[in-house]
């Protein structure tokens, strides 16, 4: 049985970010194999969403298609319509590299760049894009160290190289360096499954504190994760050969005590997966 | 709005102009290198189209080599003497450096502790970074006295004596001849064997090893009963690879073999040729279209020839894994 | 009967002895003729090594390297020309084997897929594989003989051609090692594909390239054949690409092959310092790349 942490209650301050991620009709191909069938689904900006199902139900597919990383593998392509607001970011015109700087991206194995510094690391995404900074560089740092709770671990050795840090830092390191060039959207790929409990339990404080600030889309493998950190959860479920779908999306509270499908309780249950 | 919803955008993301232009410089050295071998090849077979006109097959079989028109002999490229240079240099080479680099690949990878095999390994294959011209001058000034002071009078006295095999060591030890420029070339081939031999012995899978030698197989039984066979295609592979090395190889060759006669004798201790040699020696007095034609011949000639042995070696590298008796490791 | 049986035991017993001696012999004995082999290998490098350094080191003086060859027969002068031929060919050939050896591995490792990429690597097999004699050949038929004369700028033109291979094949190689996921991570933050290679994927293994640059080049600075038919080489001071130039090996060739005892003694100097650049950064830059594996964890 998954508990379900009671939220406090919504204060929806004025200052939500960012404008609603609508996916409409989404399916991604890899060739002629489909690994997402006819997604539909809204991310509403502040919130959290959880992305849950057993292994190869598309979950990563699916966000990989929001921030456009699933067309960098040869052969991949899509259809269906992805919008930010009102806009279609698969547009002709649009550049996939302004959307992956409105849309961030947290990995699995955390890789943070290596012949770099921590601080080179986490002001990678603006020096590289040759960005000019609107803050001094030490204030981004410690900002962005600071919300990923970081910064007092490392503060002494922001000189040092960024794999010098242990696995659970290094990950903290990588939201860091996501969230430093201030996308509206940060999407997380199971970013703790790489990592030992502890670490984990770290990181998974982090979204509850960027809410608002970051629309955030979780993938995991991990129902009480979800469970502990979402407003939202999505459940997938992929059939053979005809990619994953969507079998029922709503409030975490509801998906966790009293789901709709039959397969969801199924797999929320333990029955499989 | 309602969209095609069977049948998949092709995504055609609008990259930035640096996107492109980078492909496209990137690609346009591709092209270039392409471009560069293709017009190697088409180059050296069009420039050599006259000598292969007037003299075709005679080319590679006659000993006739005569440059200059004379009332007694016409113009003539017959390069066997060269080519019989090469073979038979690069057979000595290939005779005495494969024992020695096998020899030495089973001594590192087999019977040395690894503290020690890696070193030896290590100094061996240094041999590959000492350039041509190097060994051509210790070959000149060390390895030719050598042979004609100590080596070549040994050979003369013991198998010189005997009835046919004598032939071999027919004729007055100079030193510079061909004996000594397979003896070069054998030094020059034996890191190259060695590496690849090597590679190729650490891929035979324990398992056969261990099999063997849970029955009580000494250790060179389980190598000559397990590991050589497996290892077979791919050590003649490196032999073939020292083998096209050796058959390129210029400088140390052209300071050892004597460069003067173009007689093909059956004695290894006369001065000879070989394609590269003839080459080096040659190319200055080409001042005739003909005899261009005929040194440029003599380079397809070499390049043929090497890249045969080259492919040879390739596959039977990458066919080795492939032999019945085992999977790759 | 039994003692039939006793007695044909026995002799099989010592038969048995017989043949496990045989093949415990065998062993040893292929174990020492292993073992003399390996020495016999290192023993002939450390000879050839050994001659070198003991002939070649009296040579070696300020004046060989600042000095010009003096004609034949007087003693003294240095091999200053060679040197700075050398140098100059090495340096117009690394201006445009390295932009296209490095330019075809960033290809083939970062767009590269399908045949033509398939055909790129088989030209680059190809051409690593020419012997440097052809080399020579095909840039004497193509430049010398019509175009530029013998000349350094032929040379350089062949040592172009063989560094392209060696520079483009050892990059891709370490560019291959660059794990997709820092790739994946850079372009997950907006930089476009450029930016990625140049500015994440290059500077990670840069260590690397420059190994194999120098490799290159320390190939490049010992060859003879190539620049034998296109640099020609010269006795006099030449720093114009136009004429014949000197080269340290090529100097080596015509010193070697003189009748003079004292060009005989610079030749081994000159060997000398050829062995100890080339090889010494060779054996090196081989040490320093095996220790070192790229840190990404």
């Amino acid at each position: 049985m998954v508990q379900v942490q009671e939220r406090p209650a919504e204060s929806k301050s004025q200052e939500v970010r960012g404008k609603v991620i609508t996916v409409k009709d989404l399916s991604a191909f890899y060739g002629k194999s489909r690994a997402v069938d006819e997604i539909n689904m809204s991310f509403q900006p502040g919130e959290i969403t959880a992305i849950i199902g057993p292994s190869g139900c598309g979950k990563s597919t699916m966000i990989r298609c929001i921030n456009r990383m699933h067309e960098e593998i040869v052969g991949a392509s899509i259809s269906g319509q992805v919008l930010i607001g009102d806009d279609d970011i698969y547009s002709p015109e649009t550049s996939p590299m302004r959307i992956r700087r409105k849309i961030g991206m947290v990995f699995q194995k955390p890789n943070p760049f290596p012949t770099m510094s921590i601080h080179d690391n986490v002001l990678a995404g603006l020096k590289l894009n040759s960005a000019r900074l609107t803050e001094p560089e030490e204030e981004v740092v410690e900002r962005c160290l600071r919300e990923v709770a970081l910064w007092d671990e490392v503060k002494d050795k922001l000189q040092t190289s960024g794999v010098a840090l242990s696995g659970g830092q290094q990950q903290r390191l990588c939201i860091a360096r996501a969230i430093a060039v201030k996308p509206e959207v940060l999407l997380l790929d199971e970013p703790c499954s790489a990592l030992d409990p502890i670490a984990t339990l770290k990181i998974e404080e982090l979204p509850i504190g960027m809410r608002n600030e970051f629309t955030i889309i979780l993938v995991t493998h991990n129902m009480q994760q979800a469970a502990r950190v979402s407003d939202k959860t999505a459940f997938f479920l992929g059939e053979n050969g005809k990619g994953g779908r969507l079998i029922e999306f709503s409030s975490t509270t509801e998906i966790f005590t009293t789901p709709k499908e039959k397969r969801t309780e199924d797999y929320i249950s333990g029955r499989f997966g | 709005m309602v969209e095609q919803k069977n049948k998949p955008r092709r995504l055609k993301s609008r990259e930035a102009v640096g996107d492109t232009v980078f492909r496209g410089l990137t690609l346009g050295t591709s092209l270039f290198v392409i471009v560069l071998l293709v017009g190697f090849v088409v180059l050296l077979l069009s420039d050599s189209g006259e000598s292969i006109v007037k003299f075709g097959l005679s080319f590679l079989t006659s000993s006739d080599w005569n440059p200059v028109e004379t009332e007694v002999n016409k113009i003539a490229f017959g390069a066997l003497p060269f080519i019989f240079g090469t073979i038979v240099t690069s057979i000595i080479a290939l005779v005495l450096a494969t024992p020695i680099s096998l020899g030495a690949a089973l001594f590192v990878s087999e019977y040395a502790p690894r503290w020690i095999g890696q070193p030896v390994a290590f100094i061996i294959e240094l041999l590959v970074a000492i350039p041509s011209v190097a060994y051509g001058l210790w070959g000149l000034f060390v390895l030719v006295p050598f042979m004609r002071d100590v080596v070549e009078p040994f050979l003369q006295a013991t198998i010189g004596a005997v009835p046919m095999i004598g032939a071999l060591f027919a004729g007055p030890a100079q030193g510079q001849d061909i004996l000594t420029a397979g003896v070069i070339l054998a030094i020059m081939i034996i890191p190259t064997i060695l590496s690849l031999s090597r590679e190729i012995i650490t891929q035979v899978p324990k398992l056969q090893k261990e099999g063997m030698l849970a029955l009580g197989a000494t250790k060179w039984e389980v190598l000559s009963k397990a590991v050589l066979p497996f290892a077979r295609g791919g050590i003649i592979g490196a032999a073939m690879l020292g083998l096209a090395r050796a058959i390129g190889e210029t400088m140390a060759v052209t300071m050892v073999i004597g460069n003067s006669s173009t007689k093909i004798t059956p004695s290894l201790l006369n001065p000879g040729y070989t394609i590269s040699s003839a080459i080096s020696n040659q190319f200055t007095e080409a001042d005739t279209a003909v005899y261009f034609s005929a040194v440029v011949e003599l380079g397809l000639v070499l390049l043929l020839v090497a890249s045969l042995f080259n492919v040879v070696s390739r596959v039977l590298v990458t066919n080795m894994a492939k032999l019945p008796g085992g999977a790759k490791a | 009967m039994s003692a039939l049986v006793v007695v044909s035991a026995e002799v099989a017993q010592r038969g048995e002895l017989r043949k496990l001696l045989r093949r415990q012999v065998m062993n040893s004995f292929m174990a020492v003729l292993v073992t003399f082999l390996s020495v016999l290998a290192v023993s002939i490098l450390f000879t050839i090594f050994g001659h070198i350094v003991v002939n070649g080191y009296s040579s070696i003086n300020w004046d060989f390297f600042t000095q010009i060859p003096k004609p034949y027969g007087e003693s003294g002068g240095g091999i200053a020309p060679a040197i700075a031929g050398t140098l100059i060919m090495l340096a117009l050939a690394g201006v445009v084997a390295i932009p296209i050896g490095l330019g075809t591995a960033v290809y083939l490792s970062e767009f590269g897929r399908g045949r033509f990429a398939s055909s790129v690597r088989f030209c680059l097999e190809l051409l690593a594989e020419l012997p440097s004699i052809v080399v020579g050949v095909f840039i004497w038929a193509v430049l010398v003989r019509s175009v530029t004369g013998y000349s350094g700028l032929a040379g350089a033109a062949a040592l172009v051609v063989i560094m392209i291979p060696i520079i483009a094949k050892s990059v891709e190689e370490i560019l291959h090692l660059v794990p997709d996921s820092l790739r994946e991570s850079a372009l997950a933050l907006g930089l476009p594909r450029w930016r990625v290679v140049l500015r994440v994927v290059i500077p990670t293994v840069l260590p690397g390239i420059l190994t194999g640059v120098v490799l290159a080049m320390a190939r490049a600075a010992g060859e003879t054949a190539p620049l034998l038919l296109t640099a020609l080489g010269n006795s006099f001071f030449n720093l114009q690409l136009n004429k014949p130039m000197a080269a340290i090996p090529l100097q080596i060739y015509n010193y070697a092959i003189a009748p003079y005892d004292d060009w005989h003694a610079k030749a081994w100097g000159a060997t000398f310092i050829l062995i100890v650049v080339v090889a010494v950064l060779s054996a090196a830059v081989r040490f320093y790349t095996r220790s070192k594996k790229i840190e990404t964890r």
